[in-house]
């Protein structure tokens, strides 16, 4: 796009008016996933694994089919007759697998048959009365031990071209990256530091759990409502799994209660639909708390190797780094993510990145914000950090020596185009937190975080009605108040009031193929299409005006919701406001509406920094977060408070990952916290108030500027706090969470 | 199983529904009454998703049985604002852009309401500590303290 269709002095965006669907949410009335219900409506469960790796030798499901309230009983075999499309392949056939197990069960919680009964208490019953008969076999949940050479083998031939040979089988995809001669570099660093580090798998700990109504009917048409980032992708590849054509299946999408990517799949919307298919009548499925932590995508857990060469005024010479992620049962673990952003906000000569991705028995692992990113930063940051403590340099002014700006070639190849990293470090070098005294005990962390963004199929449409009102229809599930931001760019270009345009999440049958929302790409990609079908809806407006005028249509602009005749035309006629055009559309050629279909691919890449004050409790090794300031990029924030809150969501997301949160799995292979309870996420008393500073160096593939700002901001809180607390109680956490015992276990050590 | 007939009295109205014994209030409300303003996110007291107060006193819903409702008074999300007025707390938490999904808004507005119905001045301390028994995974709390403190000082002020 080009630069001089860049808008700048705003009316709309900018501002901070009441979210669209507010009154909704506070009255209770939004309608979120389980809050569905369909008349004859059946209740579904699913029978899962209590191991982590067996055959599954038999299923019996008599007792279950006889139960006086079971209308329907399905195992993988329903899954089987795929009458359109024979032979799931890739993505689809691992999502299959994992929707409901084939020959193995995979993870503690996988899938194995269903049920639908008349009530939700008769269908957990009933559920149990499913014999399955299990060979139980050796298993394995940890990266390294995935990867050593006596690790059971999870599936024969699952790894692709780019896994080098003599690699363990669990070894499914490689990635290799980078510049320059990294050793090179090393020998003419004045301080070289090479670490390890770890980080444990979490979970995006969505309050509200998976949720579904299905109903398939034998024609093969299908409704189906549910909780997902993606209503689209949830279309296609159900329609796949149950062997249906994908716009005979209508996909609707209800208020979504969090998601933070792991919402971007399916797990039981085709087990709905395939109980539905048998029992006639609609299905509905809702997960457990139990259900999602054991059974649905939590982020993949990590063991990283890095390796960075400093000379005495700062400059890095060299950076090295092995990412080995394990993303459960399932390839998918985005090895190459964490290898690709771990020194993106560098200006390196010599980079190399190495990303495995491993599987173990570990339920598939689904994007969570920024999927791969945090990991890397945890351990570049903290070595970085450990650097500038030895060579008794600034944190913030080392960053600002090797950091990326505008022309630079990024650790992962590509070129930065306008960014804004170099501007958010002197934000946050300005900051009055980082020149704020300390007081005794308290120790101070920084780190930067990078992430690409993303841009995606997006289709969006905007109709205008006779009274000068408009409905905007978008496909990207409303996650974080885009309703509001896509209303405030759509009244930037009609130049009517905000509150005169509603916005809607279409279904799939009412808008063309939408990506899902995730990649940051809401706001970036949904809206430029606003923005676009906003334009396309103001050329007719216009077309109208110049008809009327009896004038060409280049003589004719569009000001403050008004054509304008201009040029040699300019002050002939009074300015026509759109309502006026509208009211006799249907005369004048028609309904005005305007369009957007394509795949925007300007999404700017994003920087935050973030500023962390910590301590930690000798005696118990408690760390208490006690100021937290983040800086970030936003391009131009278009509602900024909704801004806002994505920082501050980040940040306490991040604050959960570095010192509470983790999957912890026992010798036999199963979870051992899958509740709320004993998976602790940040509550209110945890944490402080959380400070924020929007920067602004626009976005050039966007028209207002826009850079997506949903992800980078759980990036720099894994390292920002291992760095606080290093300042704070002198030792240097390399495993994640730094909960009380690993902090206690550390002090002793170094004590 | 045979079920119970229970009469309580829900947002000022009475109101009667079959169970069974195993029933959750929670289920009885989304699923009997149709109130699905309360949200189960966990099932097991966790997450104060599903909020609601029993004669005054603040409970998890999912953690009380439909039959213990019989003769009580409970007041549920759909009960806060009075007819099309909002609730000053409802207004806040949209002004604040203190929610973002806006799964766990019922139940931190029903939380919210009982502390300022308790202690009309708390400290930012005390609202974090009465809201911990109230996950947000989207906001980090910080607008959700801020509108609450904001409506007790008003609160405050217009007494």
């Amino acid at each position: 796009m080009a630069l001089d269709d860049r808008k700048s002095g705003f009316t709309f965006v900018g501002t901070r008016p009441d979210r669209p669907d507010g009154l909704d949410k506070v009255t209770g009335r939004a309608k979120f996933g389980a809050d569905m219900s369909a008349p004859g409506m059946l209740h579904g469960a699913i029978l899962r694994s209590p191991h982590a790796h067996a055959r599954i030798v038999r299923i019996d499901t008599s007792k279950a089919e006889a139960h006086k309230y079971v209308k329907a009983v399905v195992t993988r075999a329903d899954f089987a007759e795929v009458p359109f499309k024979p032979g799931l392949e890739g993505e689809f056939w691992n999502v299959l697998e994992n929707v409901m197990a084939g020959e193995k069960a995979l993870y503690d919680g996988h899938a194995v048959a269903a049920i639908a009964a008349t009530s939700a208490l008769a269908a957990r019953d009933a559920v149990k009365l499913i014999e399955v008969e299990y060979e139980v076999l050796p298993h394995v949940t940890d990266v390294d031990k995935a990867m050593a050479p006596d690790a059971p083998v999870i599936r024969e031939g699952a790894a692709d071209y780019s896994v080098p040979e003599g690699v363990h089988p669990n070894v499914v995809r490689y990635h290799e990256s980078g510049h320059g001669d990294v050793e090179a570099g090393f020998a003419e660093a004045d301080l070289v530091i090479e670490d390890s580090f770890v980080t444990e798998a979490t979970h995006q700990g969505y309050i509200e759990p998976h949720a579904c109504l299905g109903q398939l009917g034998a024609d093969g048409k299908g409704e189906l409502w549910c909780t997902t980032q993606g209503h689209w992708i949830a279309q296609k590849t159900c329609a796949a799994l149950l062997g249906i054509e994908t716009s005979q299946l209508r996909v609707t999408a209800s208020e979504i209660g969090g998601g933070f990517g792991g919402k971007t799949t399916v797990f039981i919307e085709p087990v709905a639909l395939a109980l539905s298919r048998k029992a006639n009548r609609p299905v509905k499925i809702v997960m457990s708390r139990s259900e999602v932590f054991r059974a649905t995508g939590p982020t993949a857990s990590a063991s990283m190797d890095v390796k960075i060469g400093m000379k005495k005024d700062g400059t890095i010479t060299a950076a090295e780094g092995i990412f080995r992620l394990q993303g459960g049962a399932f390839p998918g673990a985005p090895g190459d993510m964490t290898a690709m952003c771990a020194f993106a906000p560098y200006n390196l000569t010599n980079v190399r990145q190495v990303g495995y991705d491993v599987m173990a028995n570990r339920p598939k692992q689904a994007a969570y914000r920024a999927p791969g990113a945090p990991m890397g930063a945890f351990a570049v940051e903290s070595v970085i950090d450990e650097l500038c403590k030895k060579l008794d340099l600034d944190p913030i002014d080392v960053r600002l020596k090797n950091a990326a700006h505008e022309g630079t070639k990024a650790s992962y190849g590509p070129t930065y185009e306008q960014i804004g990293l170099v501007e958010s470090l002197e934000a946050a070098k300005a900051h009055q937190h980082y020149s704020a005294p300390l007081k005794p005990g308290q120790g101070r962390g920084i780190s930067c975080g990078f992430w690409f963004n993303h841009g995606g199929e997006t289709s969006v449409s905007l109709a205008l009605s006779e009274d000068g009102s408009a409905q905007v229809m978008v496909g990207t599930p409303d996650i974080g108040g885009s309703r509001a931001s896509m209303a405030l760019m759509a009244a930037e270009v009609l130049g009517i009031p905000y509150e005169n345009i509603r916005v809607t999440i279409a279904d799939t049958a009412t808008l063309g193929y939408n990506d899902v929302s995730h990649g940051s790409r809401v706001t970036y990609a949904s809206g430029l299409a606003t923005i676009k079908a906003a334009k396309h809806a103001v050329e007719k407006l216009c077309e109208r005006a110049a008809a009327k005028w009896g004038i060409p249509v280049d003589a004719v602009k569009w000001e403050n919701g008004c054509a304008v005749p201009s040029g040699p035309n300019a002050g002939d006629f009074d300015p026509l406001p759109l309502a006026e055009i509208t009211a006799n559309m249907g005369s004048t050629g028609g309904p005005i509406s305007g369009h957007f279909e394509a795949t925007p691919e300007g999404a700017g890449v994003s920087f935050g920094i973030h500023i962390v004050d910590a301590e930690v409790d000798p005696e118990t090794g408690k760390t208490s977060v006690s100021r937290y300031t983040v800086i970030q990029d936003a391009g131009k924030a278009i509602h900024p408070a909704y801004v806002e809150g994505q920082y501050q969501g980040g940040a306490a997301q991040g604050i959960g990952w570095a010192l509470n949160e983790e999957y912890i799995y026992g010798d036999d292979g199963r979870l051992q916290n899958s509740i709320f309870l004993d998976y602790r996420i940040p509550v209110a008393s945890d944490l402080p108030m959380i400070d924020t500073v929007i920067v602004e160096v626009p976005n050039p593939g966007h028209p207002y500027g826009v850079r997506g700002v949903g992800e980078t901001g759980i990036v720099p809180p894994l390292a920002a706090i291992a760095n606080a607390v290093s300042h704070a109680a002198g030792v240097r956490m390399r495993q994640l969470p730094m909960s009380p015992p690993r902090i206690l276990a550390a002090l002793k050590q170094d004590g | 199983m045979s079920k119970f007939h229970v009469t309580t009295q829900v947002n000022g109205d009475e109101v009667e529904f079959l169970c069974d014994p195993r029933e959750t209030l929670l289920d009885c409300l989304r699923d009997k009454l149709n109130l699905t303003g309360a949200k189960e996110g966990c099932g097991t007291g966790d997450c104060g998703a599903c909020s609601v107060t029993v004669d005054g006193r603040l409970v998890c819903s999912c953690l009380m049985l439909g039959v213990e409702a019989e003769g009580k008074q409970i007041e549920t999300v759909e009960g806060i604002a009075d007819g099309d007025v909002l609730h000053p707390l409802q207004k806040k938490m949209i002004e604040y852009a203190a929610l973002q999904c806006g799964i766990c808004t019922p139940g931190i507005l029903v939380a919210a309401k009982s502390l300022l119905e308790k202690n009309p001045n708390p400290t930012e301390e005390e609202t974090r500590y009465w809201l911990a028994g109230n996950l947000c995974r989207c906001t980090g709390y910080d607008k959700i303290i801020r509108a609450v403190m904001d409506t007790a000082a008003d609160l405050r002020e217009a007494s």
